[in-house]
Formats: structure tokens, C-alpha cells, sequence
């Protein structure tokens, strides 16, 4: 009991120090949690992927469409189990700065496909009935406002022209890394407008999602779609939905991999730090372990004190510091709008919090532990005088 | 005839100062009976402190034997070492060391937690202790609350309390007004005339020197016996 009374009144000794120790861990602890929790929205879609989905698309680009007839030789394929056409809209909702994912979708197909998008009563119905209705996530709906029964215009960029959709549906996500940030409308809506505004780009899908019986078949249900479409002039390109994703991550690598160095950055800077405030505080107390030394207690008794007071700051920190992620993960989400469209604080991001909170604690008290248990009685006792 | 606590023989201890060997105590031997209140004096340098340290077993000499209660404490392991000054030796300091963060009780206890006394059986030998030294109202004090004569009690309470049979004292009296140093020389007095104990006091004041029952001068490394306090130069 002494020594952890020891440890606690040694903490608290010089308070404003140690406040502002703490402070700063908490604030390494926060940046890095808000970093990785960054990070892992970029991962968002390929974590919420089935494994039971497949992605088709143009061999050469995504850029590139394939013919509408594929969809019915897809299907044939044995083990396919639906398919469903999927076009990147890009349409600009009254700013391009508000912007949000628009797919036009088979619907009757999709939603089938991805039961993780949950309805509420007749809304689904109501979509399927309206070939102008549009149906959104709750996120999305949240950030801007809409509700059933509004008019959603939109400018178009890739499919030009302006065109409006009502709310028909709103969405909620089966769990919470499920992307409420997307709207969605009827495929044959867009191709029917296409047909009548530029002809040649009718019948054109971006992505065929197709649906397999059997998870453990998807290679040789990609191979299989593949060779139906060789020595084409659309040849395809199928994969898993999660290899589909991390198709995306990959082009923003950089990124991502600027991100976790700078919140490592960080956390090593929050160690100089502390390290510092420890060297301080183990040089201040060299002739009170010299006297715990001259009384009998060991040297490692010594710097375990060290180390429990340095731990004690530490812990407390990394605690403030992933109390704080929360709310302030939330705040930051609120204020991004739809640019993340899954920002969860996830159990492995807080479990990096407190590990490199202690990893820091330890860290900074290795050279003034090992000093305050080397310090030669005599020596240490003259540093009084 | 009973043996003497300490028995020193042929201390030799030299410390390095810029690359050069610099002899501090040469061929010391000399005894310290038991019950004895032995006075070290001599010139600032001369190794008084030095040669405490090596009694107390916090320091070690460069060649010779140091025989406590029959221990050469110079050939034990520094974790030997550590365990024999918990239960051998008391420190009273010339600035105390208490530990600033605990109160008057728990830095007399804080030796105690190294024996395996239970906590009740701690808290009567504190309570006893700091009774003895005048301080009972004060256990719960902290050092910063306390005047320094009291911390010094304190220090002394602290250094009693393991019930040891040598206590070595640094200069007690070196940082007290008059009327403390006179409070903390007649408890050392006390602690050796009532309840026996051994003890080696290096001091400057000759006041504090003519409560000792034997006086050593030690002047560039050799040791002699005093008896005229007043002919010795001690700065």
C-alpha cells in the first residue's frame, strides 16, 4: 500500500506539471485514436463487404461500360445466384461540395442482395412502385435534411442534364459499419432518360454486383463470368466485392499510409515529452532514492516507483485520451457530412490507444528508472546538500 | 570481555578526482564498543562523512575489513547489503530525508514496511516511536509542516523504529537553530543511555561533540583519539 501511496502523492506532487503532461497524452491519445479511426473509414467498404458478392466491370477501366446483355449471360453462369446492374451517377446535389455516392441500381435485384439495408414498413414498396423514386441512407438523410416525400434534384456531370427524384425510402444500416451515406435509384430510370437524351450511351451498365450461392466458389465463379466474355470488346474483370474496395484504398495508398505515419509521429512525440518530464522528476528526486536505498529498499523497489508514477500519468492520459475519441469522433463525423460515411471508433483502435499510452509510459521511464536504481547512495544523498 | 559492534581494520578508501586516485582514509583500524556514543571530528575533507558511510555500509573502502555485530559487512552483495542496513543501522541526516509526500507517521513507518510486521503491529511501534521523540500530536503532519527540529525527530523516529542496534548520524545538529540542536542531542543521548544504543555522530559543533562519550579527530586520513576539544582546528 505504501508504494502505491507513494506512487499517487509522487503523481500529484507538482501539479501543474503533471496536468500538463497528462493533457498532452490526452491530446496524442485523441489524434492518434481520430487518425486510425480515419484510416479505418477508408476501410469502411471493403470491412462491410459480403463475401457472398462478387463485382463485375470493365477489364480495361471502370471508366469503361459493358453492354447491357452481359447481365443475362452472367446470370446462366452456374452458382449465380442474382445479378444486378450499378452505375456511378456523380450528380451534383445543389453544391459540389455537398457531395454524396449515387448509384443507379436494378432495384428489385440490389436490395435483395444486400440485406444489411434496412427498411422501415412500406417504404421499400414504395420505391420499387415510383421509377422516379430515390431511396437514402440515414446518414445522408440526417446531413441534408431530406425526408420521404422531398424532391432531390440533381445536376448530372457524367449523365448531363438535370434531373429530380423523390425520396421514396430511408435506409438505416443492419449494423454501424454499415454506409448510410449513399442514395440509390432506379437503373431503368437512367437508361430510359439516356435512351431519349443521348442514345449511344443507352443500355451501358458501370458494375454488374452479382450474387453467388457459395462464398468458398468465388474464384471459379470469377473465372467463369471472365471466360463468357474474352476476345470481346467489353472484356470483364471479376472479383470479390472486398478485393473490389481495397481496389479503391489502393489509389489513395498514400494517403492512407501518410496518415498512420503521422499519428505514430505523434504518439513519439508525446514520448520525448514525457520522457523529459520523467528525466526531471527522477533528477529532482536522486537523493530521496538515495535515502529509500540507504533505508534498505532495493533498487528495483526505487524503480518501481519510477516507472508506477510514469505509468500512473501515462494511464491516465490514455484514459482521457479515449473518453475523448468518442464524442469528438462523433463531432468530427457531423462536420464531414458524407465524406466518411462509416467514422466508428472501433475496439481496435481504443485498444491501440492504451497500448501505445503505456508503451509511452514505459518507454519514458526506462532511462530515469535505471538511473534512479544506479544511483550510488553517497552520490545520490550529495545531490540534497 | 565482550566483543566490540564494530571492529575496523586497515580501511583504505581513495576517491578519483580528475583521472587521480586522491586518498581520503589510509589504514584506519579502531573499535566501537557497544552502548558506545562515539563523536567523529576533524576538518571539512578530512573523510568524516566518508568514513560514517563505510560504517553504515553505503559506501564501500577500497581495501580493509568493517565487522558489524560480527558481519564484515565489506563482503556482502549490494542486495545483502541493502537487507543488513534495514535491520542493522538508523540514519539521522544533517537535512533529515523525509520523504516530502508522506506524513511524519508514514515516513517512520516507511522502514517498517520492509520487515514482515503486520500493520497493526507497525502502527504501534510508529506511534511508540514518535511518543519517545515528542511528536505524537504530529504524526499526521508532512515534512513542510513541521519545523526543523521537529523533522529532525522525525528523522530520528524513523531511524529508532527498526530498533536497531548502530545508528549513524550526519551532521544532526548541522542545520537547526540552538534550542532544536539541544533537543536533538539530548534525545541521541537518550536513545543511547536508555535504550543502549550504538552511536557514531560526525559533527562540526562542539557542543554537540561534548555529548559524546568518546571523541576520534580524523585529519587527512588518520585517526585520533581527542580529548581536548578546544585544541583541535575542526573547519
Amino acid at each position: 500500500m505504501q508504494f502505491f501511496k507513494l506512487v499517487a502523492r509522487n503523481a500529484l506532487r507538482h501539479k501543474l506539471r503533471t496536468g500538463l503532461t497528462v493533457l498532452g497524452l490526452v491530446i496524442a491519445v485523441l489524434s492518434f485514436g481520430l487518425l486510425q479511426t480515419v484510416v479505418g473509414a477508408w476501410y469502411a467498404g471493403a470491412n462491410a463487404a459480403a463475401p457472398d458478392r462478387l463485382v463485375t466491370r470493365n477489364a480495361i477501366s471502370l471508366v469503361f461500360p459493358m453492354p447491357l446483355h452481359y447481365r443475362e449471360k452472367i446470370r446462366a453462369v452456374p452458382g449465380v445466384k442474382r445479378v444486378g446492374a450499378a452505375n456511378w451517377f456523380g450528380g451534383i446535389y445543389q453544391d459540389p461540395k455537398k457531395f454524396f455516392p449515387q448509384f443507379a441500381v436494378d432495384a428489385a435485384q440490389y436490395f435483395d442482395m444486400y440485406p444489411e439495408y434496412r427498411f422501415a414498413g412500406d417504404e421499400k414498396r414504395a420505391f420499387l412502385r415510383d421509377r422516379r423514386g430515390a431511396v437514402v441512407g440515414r446518414k445522408l438523410a440526417d446531413t441534408y435534411g431530406f425526408r420521404v416525400g422531398d424532391t432531390l434534384p440533381l445536376r448530372g456531370t457524367i449523365f448531363p442534364g438535370d434531373w429530380s427524384f423523390t425520396v421514396r425510402a430511408i435506409y438505416d444500416g443492419a449494423e454501424a459499419r454499415t454506409d448510410t451515406s449513399q442514395m440509390f435509384f432506379h437503373w431503368d430510370y437512367l437508361n430510359e432518360t439516356m435512351k431519349r437524351r443521348v442514345p449511344r450511351r443507352a443500355d451501358q451498365v458501370g458494375v454488374f454486383v452479382v450474387q453467388i450461392a457459395d462464398p468458398a466458389r468465388s474464384a471459379e465463379i470469377s473465372q467463369a463470368v471472365d471466360a463468357q466474355f474474352r476476345n470481346s470488346s467489353a472484356e470483364t474483370l471479376t472479383e470479390t466485392e472486398k478485393a473490389f474496395q481495397l481496389g479503391f484504398v489502393a489509389m489513395t495508398e498514400a494517403i492512407v499510409v501518410g496518415i498512420r505515419v503521422v499519428s505514430f509521429v505523434v504518439v513519439f512525440i508525446i514520448l520525448a515529452v514525457m520522457a523529459n518530464t520523467m528525466a526531471m522528476t527522477s533528477r529532482e528526486r536522486l537523493a530521496e532514492y538515495a535515502t529509500l536505498k540507504a533505508l534498505g529498499f532495493a533498487p528495483g523497489y526505487v524503480a518501481a516507483l519510477v516507472f508506477g508514477e510514469s505509468l500512473a500519468i501515462a494511464a491516465a492520459g490514455g484514459l482521457l485520451g479515449v473518453a475523448c475519441t468518442f464524442p469528438v469522433a462523433a463531432w468530427f463525423s457531423t462536420q464531414t457530412g458524407t465524406l466518411f460515411p462509416v467514422l466508428e471508433v472501433s475496439p481496435t483502435t481504443v485498444a491501440l490507444q492504451l497500448a501505445c499510452a503505456i508503451a509511452v509510459g514505459v518507454a519514458a521511464a526506462v532511462l530515469p528508472g535505471r538511473r534512479a536504481a544506479r544511483v550510488r547512495i553517497v552520490e545520490g544523498l550529495r545531490a540534497l546538500g | 570481555m565482550t566483543r566490540a559492534l564494530i571492529e575496523a581494520r586497515n580501511i583504505f578508501k581513495s576517491y578519483r578526482r580528475g583521472g587521480q586516485a586522491v586518498p581520503v582514509l589510509h589504514d584506519l583500524s579502531f573499535d566501537v564498543q557497544r552502548g558506545d556514543f562515539l563523536g567523529l571530528m576533524g576538518p571539512s575533507g578530512s573523510g568524516k562523512s566518508t568514513l560514517l558511510n563505510l560504517l553504515a555500509g553505503i559506501d564501500k573502502p577500497d581495501a580493509g575489513a568493517i565487522l558489524v555485530d560480527g558481519v564484515d559487512i565489506t563482503q556482502l552483495s549490494e542486495s545483502e547489503l541493502a537487507d543488513w542496513r534495514a535491520g542493522a543501522v538508523g540514519f539521522v541526516f544533517q537535512f533529515y530525508n523525509l520523504m516530502p509526500v508522506l506524513t511524519a507517521f508514514e515516513n517512520v513507518e516507511l522502514p517498517l514496511t520492509l520487515t514482515p510486521l503486520s500493520r497493526r503491529a507497525r502502527r504501534e511501534h510508529v506511534a511508540a516511536a514518535l511518543r519517545l521523540v515528542g511528536l505524537a500530536d504530529r504524526m499526521e503532519h508532512y515534512p513542510s509542516e513541521l519545523s526543523g527540529g521537529q523533522q529532525q525527530r522525525v528523522a530520528i523516529a524513523r531511524a529508532l523504529v527498526t530498533d536497531p542496534k548502530l545508528i549513524v548520524a550526519d551532521e544532526p545538529t548541522g542545520d537547526l537553530d540552538r534550542q532544536s540542536a539541544a533537543e536533538v542531542l539530548a534525545l541521541l543521548d537518550q536513545l543511547n543511555v536508555q535504550f543502549g544504543k550504538t552511536i557514531v555522530m560526525v559533527t562540526h559543533d562542539r557542543r554537540a561533540a561534548e555529548r559524546a562519550h568518546a571523541i576520534k579527530y580524523l585529519d587527512k586520513g588518520e585517526l585520533s583519539e581527542g580529548e581536548d576539544l578546544h585544541e583541535r582546528s575542526l573547519y
